[in-house]
């Protein structure tokens, strides 16, 4: 199969401020903390049910959640010591979800049955990825062995490993490319050949050269690539790149219908960590306990890339990075288009997390929408190419009609439009409701 | 109560604003302003002061009386007093001009609920409503330079009445650096010009709508047997290209929206100059099409990212 030469065009999009000042600081690893809570879904599909109760011991890389549903992923203890309490928390989304707390200690010792898979064929793959507890680590939380199931009569040529990171401030995708280039490449290759995929493109926003240089030195110049399957296709940096169905349409110029699948159009895309993860795993059996994070923003004292155990509570990781500069007054975990604003810091680092990100009050006030003066540069900028102006007036009519016209489930939420907005309406607020407008009334 | 502000993604806005956006477009007027000052003189200029004192005043009393938020000071109402003008004759008596102020700013403007929400440019419809009122007045044209001579203003008939009546035509220069008869604004090709790129090199206009409405004057004037380059240096094309139609509130949203408005200014301006009675058409045709922007809007919404064909016709 061909590589394109460059990327391919896709609709709309906003220039928005990079702000990637921790992309020269290599990560650090936070030690074990006192105490950590793993909530039971971590992942978009059905919640885990606790296998250990209070009382227990449990040691590193044990299993203390699972379930029998296909869409979901296994959890695992992050430390070694004692579950204290199982009861019911929040997660920034405001899902209610049970969660084990486990305080450690201080032993850090790692579980018995910690032994590296034997995969030999795509069955042994899709088995061991599940039990691995992977999934999506871009911020989907998409569970990896759901993703990486082909069904029988499908065919997936493309692979398209992101590294778009699109989003400000994060680069833990980033750092994850240039401190372990070697497991993204020993991942991507493992998966193409279980899998038997005829291309990889590994998918670089062009603010990041270092990537692109090191990711192609390797692709060039491995043997495991002797038919020279893999190549780093640069993109624009323009958000959202990195968003699925958009990295898809920038790389091989094909359109994912709405309501299919990649796989649909013959591919298959991976978020750089989850392959990185993946090829580790392979390697020594540990399943996914650690996160790299991005910890940045106006109130963070030293901005950083920490590895923390899964569960660590956001207050307990800017303590150990050194604390706020200033009073913080808002706190998102993700990026600053898509992250959510946290109502406290206790929150724990889930899977799926990249970023905590706390600004202070300057930076945590937006400005107050003014009126809509129709420029269009909503319009422009949606990669979805739809109408969010008409979208946000159909909204604040309660006209579910009107919105389904105007296509309102299409919208993925990445606030181009938002971001645009000279009048700085909250058009991906009005289209949240919108939306659930549209849910409740079918 | 949480001790940190929460609030739904994104978290992060660009620094355009709408304040920032009205003042690059009044940045790109300035040329016109300066060469309306040069050839037509102070009385020009003071002309412009008086309608952007006018439009101002006219925002900040009305939005006072209906008890809604001070919207002065994202500088729309000194935008259209500017505009407003530039489409008037140089001499006219300013208290006209104040006339026009509160028929753009009150009755188009905030009585349809403000900025965003009046669906005809408050500036040439405040124009149609004083040619109607005061035709005398606002066909009263002096020669540029009039200032210099000793003798009272030098009444002088526009390019295109001339055309009309078969008199002296200026030449293509002096058509292209403004130095005819005309609206305050208008004459000065060249400014227009300079203007209109700087507001699409600072992203404020798509080159679109000018571009479109120019091409099509041009091309239908010169199907019809006259002067192509006259007939879109003459009159208010330029003026009204780049900065009547460019309008955001009142030209559509989409990219085919834009054309299909722009090719339906052309086509009414030069329908208007070769059998209307009316010698120019150009405020006539973009409030026409004003009016025409949500059916325009209607028929040209995108169709969505991934969305297959034939659903979008099954849903029509």
């Amino acid at each position: 199969m061909r590589f394109p030469k460059k990327p391919f065009r896709s609709h709309g999009g906003a220039n928005v401020v990079h702000r990637k000042n921790t992309k020269d600081m290599e990560s650090v690893v936070m030690p074990t903390p006192e105490e950590v809570v793993i909530p039971m879904i971590q992942h978009i599909g059905a919640a885990c049910v606790p296998v250990v109760k209070k009382g227990d011991e449990v040691k590193i890389g044990q299993i203390i959640g699972d379930t029998d549903k296909f869409m979901s992923a296994p959890i695992h203890s992050s430390i070694s010591g004692t579950v204290t309490k199982i009861d019911e928390i929040r997660l920034p989304n405001a899902q209610s979800v049970q969660a084990v707390t486990i305080k450690s200690d201080g032993k850090s010792e790692v579980y018995e049955g910690i032994k590296p898979p034997k995969v030999e064929n795509k069955d042994d793959l899709i088995k061991a990825v599940r039990a691995s507890g992977l999934v999506g680590l871009g911020g989907a939380g998409f569970p990896a062995h759901v993703k990486l199931n082909i069904p029988d009569g499908k065919k997936v040529d493309t692979m398209i490993v992101n590294l778009a990171e699109c989003e400000p401030y994060i680069t833990t995708d980033y750092r994850e490319a240039i401190e372990n280039s070697w497991e993204v490449m020993s991942g991507i290759y493992a998966i193409k050949e279980i899998l038997g995929i005829d291309r990889v493109i590994i998918a670089v926003e062009d603010n990041k050269p270092e990537a692109v240089k090191i990711l192609t030195d390797i692709a060039e110049n491995e043997s495991s690539d002797a038919d020279d399957r893999v190549k780093v296709l640069k993109l624009k940096s323009k958000y959202p790149q990195g968003a699925e169905k958009v990295t898809i349409k920038v790389c091989t110029n094909r359109v994912v219908p709405q309501g299919k699948l990649p796989l649909d159009v013959g591919c298959l895309v991976m978020n750089v960590t989850s392959v990185a993860f993946l090829a580790t795993y392979l390697k020594t059996g540990m399943p996914l306990i650690n996160k790299r994070i991005t910890l940045d923003g106006s109130a963070i004292q030293y901005p950083k890339n920490i590895i923390v155990p899964i569960g660590t509570k956001i207050k307990d990781i800017v303590e150990f990075a050194g604390g706020y500069k200033e009073k913080p007054k808002k706190i998102i975990m993700g990026g600053p288009m898509m992250g959510i604003a946290l109502i406290d810091d206790q929150t724990p680092v889930l899977k799926q997390n990249n970023a905590i990100l706390a600004f202070n009050e300057k930076d945590a006030k937006l400005m107050e929408p003014t009126a809509c003066i129709r420029c269009g540069k909503c319009v422009s900028s949606c990669p979805m190419n739809l109408m969010p102006t008409m979208l946000e007036k159909y909204s604040q009519a309660e006209d579910v009609e009107g919105l389904k016209k105007y296509d309102i489930m299409a919208c993925m939420e990445c606030g181009c439009c938002a971001y645009n907005c000279p009048a700085k309406r909250n058009l991906v607020q009005s289209i949240r409701m919108g939306k659930a407008l549209v849910r409740k009334s079918q | 109560m949480s001790k940190f502000f929460v609030s739904s993604s994104v978290h992060l806005k660009s620094e355009v604003t709408t304040r920032k956006i009205m003042l690059d477009v009044i940045i790109a007027l300035c040329p016109a302003v300066i060469a309306s000052g040069i050839f037509f003189g102070l009385s020009a200029v003071m002309l412009i002061a008086v309608c952007v004192l006018s439009c101002v005043l006219a925002e900040y009393i009305c939005r006072k009386l209906m008890k809604r938020e001070n919207t002065i000071d994202d500088l729309s109402a000194v935008v259209t007093g500017i505009l407003l003008a530039f489409n008037l004759p140089p001499t006219i008596n300013p208290l006209i001009a104040v006339v026009g102020s509160v028929v753009a700013i009150v009755v188009v403007k905030q009585m349809f609920g403000g900025l965003g929400q009046n669906f005809v440019n408050p500036a040439l419809t405040a124009r149609i409503v004083l040619m109607v009122s005061f035709p005398t007045a606002m066909t009263t044209w002096v020669k540029p330079f009039f200032y210099n001579n000793t003798a009272d203003a030098v009444s002088s008939a526009t390019p295109l009445v001339a055309a009309s009546n078969s008199g002296v035509m200026p030449s293509y220069l002096e058509m292209f650096l403004g130095t005819r008869a005309g609206c305050l604004g208008e004459t000065c090709a060249i400014a227009l010009i300079i203007g209109g790129v700087y507001l699409v090199f600072k992203k404020v206009i798509s080159p679109i709508i000018p571009l479109t409405f120019i091409a099509t004057v041009f091309i239908l004037s010169y199907l019809f047997g006259s002067d192509p380059v006259y007939a879109i240096l003459s009159g208010g094309v330029m003026l009204g290209a780049i900065f009547m139609a460019t309008d955001y509130v009142t030209s559509p949203l989409t990219t085919s929206g834009k054309v299909i408005f722009a090719l339906g200014c052309g086509l009414i301006t030069v329908l208007i100059r070769e059998f209307g009675s009316l010698p120019e058409g150009v405020s006539f045709s973009i409030v026409i099409m004003n009016i025409l922007v949500p059916h325009i809007e209607k028929i040209t919404t995108p169709r969505s990212f991934g969305k297959e064909k034939k659903n979008a016709k099954n849903e029509g």
